[in-house]
């Protein structure tokens, strides 16, 4: 069995796949990869399925040892990967000799890299997943330094021939992301409607799996009583009594009692995992 | 049912549907989960909503829609439960309690009955899963012959222990593990209230009816 022994986290690194959805009615939301698309995407590059479990590295900082070859891809954020201390393409997959080192430096574009493992960490999964879920605390307990992961057995598919960049790293200035209505659009003033599409937004420095703060003008309420509490969707922005947005992410508690205003669709939600604090945002109407 | 219900906009995978209270969540749920389609990911019943989480790819969301009105319109006819045996009929669960509940006495106080009453009352109701909410596993129970409406503890605690009953408005609860909590403690169970590896996971689930029984250790 191939073990991966971590010998630096730097900042959080949680095992994630694309998680455990269907259980919001025993209290347990999806959890799972927040940049699904990135994580998908490396488990492709080295021929593991979507759902594969690897790794959601915050930032960088992150250093690893196999103790057999091993075949890595990384994807989500852009930044120096290196493999046996030379330097490697991201988005692309790359072998990784037994006992060499593979590192990942602080990140240069976009907040999460999806690292792949070909085989998948196999940690062992909870209600049919290997994500961790911050909230709840299910799932594999978050990865330090001395940790050693098991990869699973190679899967049949053997790992893609690319000669191109499979995708494009993350934007570092403003990013724009598509809402659709949400179900509370009448708790807030017209005002405060228009003021969510209109105004230019930045993502808080209270951010984390569990959901995202919006930094940018208060948001009035027309509905001031209390909401019953009811179940929330992944990407719903709840706006609290002083009339500030959070985007619900994944590892979200599955009832709430703020109202939802607007959900981000799915594939902003990739966007917005790459998002830093500070960093601008637009939304849109979608679809 | 035959009560109106609001659709509204959940994302691009799920409607929520807002009726006039718990009551008819309960029995919207129960209609709801006797005739789910296929392409139905799961019913979310909270207090005044329940969230319908669909696959779009197989069950559009005009089409949830349209089953939703559908099943809401009819009269109450059918008991919960199928006999496609896609959704289990809800069984019974007994919880044992130990009633020695650190806020017993204070609560019964604040209520205006004696503590023995209380729990007597409490182990007598015919209690059903109406939701779950707060955690994993953290179910809110509701009777119709629960009388009572109890105010949470003015300070939340900062450590419940695993398998602690409690009161709060007009619920019951039991905390599946180690948690903060703000309800009023009456008793503790050692029942298996969370388990992964059990199918499924939290053994207070949507629709099951519960009885606690009163035991001494």
């Amino acid at each position: 069995m191939t073990g991966l022994r971590v010998e630096a986290a730097g900042g959080s690194v949680l095992v994630q796949d694309l998680g455990r959805p269907g259980l919001a009615h025993l209290g347990v939301s999806a959890s799972g990869a927040l940049d699904r698309g990135a994580m998908a995407l490396a488990n492709r590059l080295v021929g593991n399925p979507d759902h594969a479990a690897g790794l959601e590295v915050v930032l960088g900082g992150f250093r690893a040892v196999a103790d057999a070859d091993v075949w890595i891809a990384v994807a989500g954020a852009w930044g120096p990967v290196r493999v046996a201390g030379r330097d490697a393409w991201p988005y692309r997959a790359h072998r990784v000799p037994a006992g060499a080192s593979l590192e990942l430096g602080t990140a240069v574009r976009g907040l999460r890299y999806a690292l792949a493992v070909r085989g998948g960490v196999d940690e062992p999964p909870v209600l049919g997943s290997r994500s961790r879920d911050t909230l709840a605390g299910l799932g594999p307990e978050p990865v330090r330094a001395g940790r050693v992961l098991r990869v699973g057995a190679e899967p049949a598919a053997s790992v893609p021939l690319l000669d191109e960049d499979a995708a494009w790293p993350p934007p570092t200035g403003p990013v724009t992301l598509s809402l659709l209505p949400g179900p509370r659009a009448d708790w807030v003033t017209d005002a405060a409607l228009r003021a969510l599409y209109e105004s230019p937004w930045r993502l808080s420095a209270s951010a984390d799996r569990v959901g995202a703060r919006l930094d940018g003008p208060a948001l009035g309420r027309r509905i001031s009583v209390e909401l019953p509490s009811e179940p929330t969707v992944v990407g719903g922005i709840q706006v609290t009594g002083a009339g500030v947005p959070t985007v619900l992410l994944a590892d979200r508690p599955v009832t709430g009692g703020y109202p939802v205003v607007a959900i981000v669709e799915p594939a902003s939600l990739d966007v917005l995992a790459q998002v830093r604090p500070g960093q601008g945002i637009r939304f849109r109407h979608g679809r | 049912m035959s009560r109106p219900v609001r659709l509204l906009p959940s994302g691009p995978a799920a409607l929520l549907v807002e009726v006039d209270g718990l009551g008819d969540v309960i029995a919207l749920h129960d209609a709801l989960a006797a005739d789910a389609p296929t392409g139905l990911v799961e019913l979310v019943p909270a207090a005044r909503t329940l969230l319908v989480a669909v696959d779009p790819a197989v069950l559009p969301l005009e089409t949830a829609a349209g089953w939703v009105r559908r099943v809401a319109s009819e009269p109450v006819a059918r008991s919960s439960g199928s006999a496609d045996g896609r959704t289990p009929a809800p069984r019974e669960v007994l919880v044992e309690v130990d009633y020695r509940g650190d806020d017993l006495a204070d609560t019964a106080d604040v209520l205006g009955v004696s503590p023995e009453h209380l729990v007597a009352r409490h182990a007598d109701a015919a209690w059903r899963v109406a939701f779950i909410g707060f955690a994993p596993g953290f179910a809110y129970l509701v009777a119709d012959d629960w009388p009572f409406d109890v105010p949470r503890l003015d300070v939340a605690r900062t450590r419940v222990p695993r398998g602690a009953i409690g009161l709060a408005a007009g619920f019951s609860g039991a905390y599946p593990r180690e948690s903060p909590g703000g309800w009023r403690l009456v008793g503790r169970t050692g029942a298996a209230l969370w388990d992964p590896d059990a199918d499924p996971p939290a053994l207070l689930a949507p629709g099951r009816t519960v009885r606690f029984r009163a035991v001494t250790p």
